[in-house]
């Protein structure tokens, strides 16, 4: 397996906050690695480090070879790099298919806006949003914006998806469906990296997992190793919930 | 051409026939007049909407571009004997080359910042003119009555520049229609709905920006060519009016922001409205204060305007118009 995304040494600081420190990793062609922390960890930075939405203070990141550090968000998702954010960013008074539109229009592919509608349906489908095209996307659930954010960022064909928590704020049957859809992403070639705070979905999607605390790696390794390390059900303690379930996964 | 079997080409088309014809049965100079100002208000809602409307910036002060085109072309004609149509292209050209360069400062502020910047561009460039010797200064540039000559004298020049001006607005709408069905006007409508999302996805927001505020810069300007030859003078007051801006910006709000229809018709309503209040003994001196409170009101109750007042009570309608 290649590296398709080195993460080397990546900081940002916040005025006195040390968001993300010296912070490495990589993520493999063709894999999810899992990206979980307690609360406040600096995770979603790492995202936004990632794909250009801040500028690292420190590091470097390599993106299919290419040194794509401190490059603008468009840049890094021309290069094949889309992203799903935590608190959902519609497009409000776009429809559904026009969302993902823009999606694969402005996407690694560059689409024209024929294809780019096929690509863009075609995302909707596979996310089970089929039914909700000519929806404005203000109109749909969370769990429907949530499906949006996922579908838009499939449309742009992208060859890593960063999904930001995409498993919050769903009801059980929501979730297991939503896991039935990354797998099916996964089975595409399409390599991810997520942030997730249900363990139990976290630990079996993922093929490697790597813990933040604090902004700085806690540990790594693959689930059932990560599970079990003291340092880490020591940095969920004051959960012992979390930290029973990470032992049981 | 596919473009050919959508309805809404040929509402154009008739749109742009009708305001050709009308005034011509009969030789009604009045009518002419009249439709000549709603002409230009839709060709400046028209382009501010690709501002406003699609990439949610507010421009208060796209008048500049109207100023500027007539300025060019009022003196390329008088003091370079350019040809009428040449001057207008030229003005044009430069115009929207200015507003390239403008844009690619202003417009990496947001919101209120940006709209101040854009009242700004207005008040520096009127400065500025008002102090440049080859422009006249304060006093601006007199037409010799002789350059209307080659278009056949006074009374013909008027009607040719009328259906220039016709010609202009048609252009107007047909270029705001092909951009909204355009992939640049996906990456602008997104824009308008959420910025840093459109940039997420890969619209090159910098680039799509500066874009639009030039290209809405090219025919504004082309229409002030026409209307300060028209007027065969040009000063700085007229033709960095605020005034106009706000009601450009009123008319757009009115008709439907985001809408290709909804300039056109705002513009419509608007100078029949101001015709009917300039010339009432009561309202005479409240015709602003009554665009004042429409704005209000559109901005309150009805952001969509007429067109997305109209669009959500009979969705079919959005198969006719755009």
């Amino acid at each position: 397996m290649s590296a398709l995304l080195e993460v080397d040494g990546l900081s940002k600081r916040f005025g006195g906050l040390r968001a993300v420190q010296a912070l490495s990793f990589t993520v493999h062609e063709g894999a999810i690695l899992g990206l979980i922390g307690p609360n406040g960890a600096g995770k979603s930075t790492v995202f936004n480090l990632i794909n250009g939405v801040f500028a690292p203070d420190e590091g470097r990141v390599v993106f299919g070879g290419e040194d794509v550090t401190g490059k603008q968000p468009y840049f890094v998702a021309r290069r094949g790099l889309a992203r799903t954010h935590q608190i959902v960013q519609p497009l409000t008074n776009m429809t559904v298919l026009e969302n993902c539109t823009v999606g694969a229009c402005f996407g690694r592919e560059n689409l024209a806006l024929g294809r780019a509608r096929e690509t863009a349906r075609e995302a909707a489908v596979l996310v089970g949003l089929e039914d909700r095209l000519d929806t404005m996307a203000s109109q749909l659930t969370i769990a429907g914006k949530k499906r949006l954010e996922l579908a838009r960022a499939l449309a742009a064909r992208p060859r890593l998806l960063l999904l930001d928590e995409v498993l919050a704020g769903l009801n059980p049957t929501e979730v297991e469906r939503m896991i039935g859809i990354i797998r099916a992403i996964r089975a595409r070639g399409i390599s991810i990296l997520m942030i997730e705070h249900l363990m139990q979905a976290i630990m079996s999607l993922s093929d490697h997992i790597v813990v933040l605390n604090s902004g700085a790696k806690l540990a790594e390794g693959l689930p059932a190793e990560v599970a079990n390390d003291p340092a880490v059900i020591e940095a969920y303690l004051g959960d012992p919930d979390l930290a029973a379930k990470l032992r049981a996964a | 051409m596919t473009i050919l079997r959508r309805p809404f080409f040929w509402i154009i088309a008739a749109v742009i026939a009708l305001f050709a014809v009308a005034p011509s049965v009969g030789n009604n100079v009045e009518l002419r007049e009249n439709l000549l100002l709603a002409a230009v208000y839709i060709t400046l809602a028209s382009n501010i909407n690709m501002m406003l409307g699609y990439a949610g910036y507010v421009n208060f002060g796209s008048i500049v571009f109207f100023g500027l085109g007539g300025y060019f072309c009022v003196w390329l004609m008088s003091a370079h004997g350019w040809p009428l149509l040449a001057a207008l292209l030229a003005g044009g050209c430069a115009v929207s080359a200015l507003a390239l360069l403008f844009g690619l400062g202003i417009l990496r502020l947001r919101g209120v910042y940006f709209a101040l910047a854009t009242i700004g561009v207005n008040e520096g460039v009127m400065a500025f003119v008002a102090n440049f010797g080859p422009w006249g200064g304060s006093s601006g540039i007199y037409l010799s009555p002789m350059l209307f000559q080659p278009l056949g004298g006074p009374a013909r020049a008027l009607w040719v520049i009328y259906y220039l001006l016709v010609g202009v607005m048609g252009l107007s709408l047909y270029l705001s229609y092909a951009v909204k069905r355009s992939k640049f006007g996906l990456g602008l409508r997104a824009i308008g709905q959420n910025e840093d999302a459109a940039a997420v996805l890969g619209v090159r927001t910098p680039r799509f920006k500066a874009a639009v505020y030039s290209l809405s810069a090219f025919l504004p300007a082309i229409a002030g060519g026409l209307y300060f030859f028209k007027s065969a003078f040009i000063q700085p007051p007229d033709a960095f009016d605020l005034q106009f801006s706000t009601e450009t910006i009123v008319i757009a709000m009115l008709g439907g922001q985001g809408t290709v229809a909804g300039p056109a018709l705002g513009a419509y309503l608007y100078e029949e409205l101001r015709g009917w209040l300039l010339t009432s003994p009561t309202f005479s001196h409240f015709q602003l204060v009554i665009a004042g409170v429409l704005l209000l009101a559109i901005v309150l109750f009805a952001p969509g305007g007429l067109m997305g007042w109209l669009y959500r009570r009979w969705p079919r309608l959005r198969d006719y118009f755009e």
